[in-house]
């Protein structure tokens, strides 16, 4: 009996070492030249994991959320030489134009031979961080603001607008870790901590954490900045337009436009359901006061009876509809846009039927 | 048993067990996989052509391990542990392998061979095999025939969910429940080769 045991514990300890062995020999696909950008960051690897993780481990950061699962869709690079043919768990997420160009998903590529890649050039200035949560402040009842320290390194450069994702760690009901996408919020003038303001999801990873397990002190990982979104230096009129949580990268544009004395023609249509999603109370007026040219108008799309609600009533499109018809320079505004699809793209509708190019429609979509 | 009819004898044990003997079909080996994966002839074929790989390689490694290290040490009653261990370890080795080696062939083969390790054909093919008590030729005649037989069921089942993908099918039969009546009606269908060849 003894030795029967012995011997099938033999056996596969020596299947176990020989498929450890096998792993060296045949996944070793030796030192591989990774250029991106055409010689914008140069580096030579160890082939074999992929291309996400690779350029994960040269501390350059492509969004990603489903942590290289190929199920959100997000780490998409373009390939311009070494990569392979598209596999079929890659299909659902690329569209024709995407395939004739190049487009892959990092997550599922494998870095098997020398690979020439093509990544926006703001992905090579994301760093991560570490902070600590200074303060949690809740603002509406399913929405709160997050107040973060920075410790190492201990100051992040970002444009005004752009977003960063924040590391999710295992919890209790969360066995995975994933990184969600937030808008910076803060005064872009104090480089050394940042805010958040976050509105909860119905079960959703990251949002259960940051609401029922984060505490103050607590220490977080997150890298950044992300995003195309900012204020484009012009002296074009600004319509801005929120709904929710989508004030957050807006207010941080407005903290810069009151720091730099920017005196261009600006106002922001803030779009929430009830007067209890309404949040900033004190915040946003005050940046009619600092600004040279700007109003704020807050427009709730169902007032209860009871709210006394006295400005500006429906849905916020309407109402930046309605403002855009009094300009006479409406086709020269910049519309920058911030909140969920459905209100993004009616916004898009009402820009463009103002005669708004849609180049100079810039806006950051909540998915 | 001279040559000629030692050939004609696997014949018979390959032919049988596409037929006659079909894992999937007569046995009900491997219905997991079938059912999840016969949705579009294409992937069927692409897992089809995995498990003939797969059961042909393993029924010979299992031969082997068998022979010459159960029956010698007299501890047969392991064999279930020990073929398993073979099948993963064995699966795992041709997955490095092929994507090493053949990037194409892993984009159409190599996606599915993990689905494998934990097929039950694959087990039952080598526990027949022991049972059967065919020599190491006869085996690799009845770990083929049994992939193919296993590739062929799971092919036409995908045709016919194509096909069904246009019929109009009960609310309560969508699904798993309609593949489990076809399985059953190719089932039954397959009865009619019994007699044909008698070669278990």
């Amino acid at each position: 009996m003894f030795l029967a045991v012995f011997v099938i514990s033999g056996i596969g300890a020596a299947l176990a070492a020989l498929l450890v062995i096998a792993e060296r020999v045949i996944t070793n696909y030796g030192d591989v030249d990774i250029d991106v950008n055409n010689g914008g960051r140069k580096f030579t690897i160890r082939g074999g994991d992929s291309l996400l993780e690779s350029l994960t481990a040269q501390k350059i950061f492509i969004p990603s959320a489903c942590g290289g699962r190929s199920t959100c869709g997000y780490c998409k690079v373009k390939v311009l030489e070494g990569g392979g043919t598209v596999l079929p768990t890659e299909e659902p997420f690329l569209d024709g134009a995407e395939r004739k160009n190049g487009i892959r998903l990092s997550c599922q590529v494998k870095v098997r031979s020398d690979l020439r890649i093509e990544i926006p050039s703001f992905l090579l200035a994301v760093r991560e961080y570490t902070c600590r949560c200074e303060k949690i402040i809740d603002q509406t009842y399913d929405i709160k603001q997050f107040d973060f320290k920075l410790l190492e390194p201990d100051i992040i450069k970002y444009k005004p607008g752009q977003y960063v994702q924040l590391l999710t760690p295992k919890y209790e009901g969360n066995s995975e870790e994933v990184y969600r996408a937030y808008s910076i919020s803060s005064d872009p003038n104090d480089n050394t901590r940042f805010e958040l303001i976050v509105r909860r999801v119905a079960s959703g990873i990251c949002t259960t954490y940051l609401f029922d397990h984060l505490k103050e002190n607590d220490k977080v990982r997150i890298n950044g900045p992300y995003g195309e979104f900012y204020l484009r230096d012009t002296g074009a009129p600004i319509v801005f337009i929120a709904g929710g949580s989508g004030i957050a990268p807006i207010k941080c544009i407005l903290h810069d436009m009151a720091n730099q004395q920017n005196k261009r023609r600006a106002v922001f249509f803030f779009g929430v359901r009830g007067m209890k999603d309404l949040f900033l109370f004190d915040e946003m007026p005050e940046f009619e006061k600092k600004l040279a040219d700007f109003k704020y108008v807050p427009v709730i799309s169902q007032p209860e009876p009871d709210d006394n609600w006295t400005g500006a009533t429906g849905r916020v499109t309407d109402i930046a509809a309605a403002y855009l018809e009094k300009q006479s320079d409406a086709k020269d505004h910049e519309c920058y846009l911030c909140g969920s699809p459905g209100m993004i793209d009616s916004s898009i509708e009402v820009a463009a039927q103002y005669g708004i190019a849609q180049d100079k429609i810039y806006y950051d979509k909540f998915s | 048993m001279n040559t000629g009819n030692y050939f004609l004898h696997l014949l018979v044990i390959l032919f049988a067990s596409i037929f006659t003997e079909n894992m999937l079909l007569a046995r009900f080996l491997g219905m997991c996989s079938f059912l999840a994966v016969s949705r579009q002839v294409k992937t069927a074929v692409g897992l089809g052509a995995a498990v003939v790989v797969v059961m042909t390689f393993t029924v010979m490694l299992d031969w082997l391990a068998y022979r010459f290290v159960l029956q010698p040490f007299g501890i047969e009653y392991f064999r279930f542990i020990l073929f398993i261990i073979i099948i993963a370890a064995f699966v795992q080795f041709l997955e490095m392998a092929i994507e090493r080696y053949s990037p194409p062939l892993y984009q159409n083969l190599g996606i599915f061979l993990p689905l494998i390790t934990v097929n039950c054909a694959i087990l039952g093919a080598s526990l027949f095999m022991v049972i059967r008590e065919y020599d190491f030729v006869e085996s690799i005649a009845f770990g083929l025939g049994s992939g193919l037989g296993w590739m062929l069921a799971i092919i036409a089942m995908a045709g016919i969910r194509q096909r069904l993908n246009n019929a109009r099918i009960p609310y309560g039969l969508q699904g798993p429940g309609i593949a489990l009546i076809i399985a059953g009606i190719m089932a039954l269908i397959f009865i009619g080769f019994t007699g044909v060849l008698a070669g278990q």
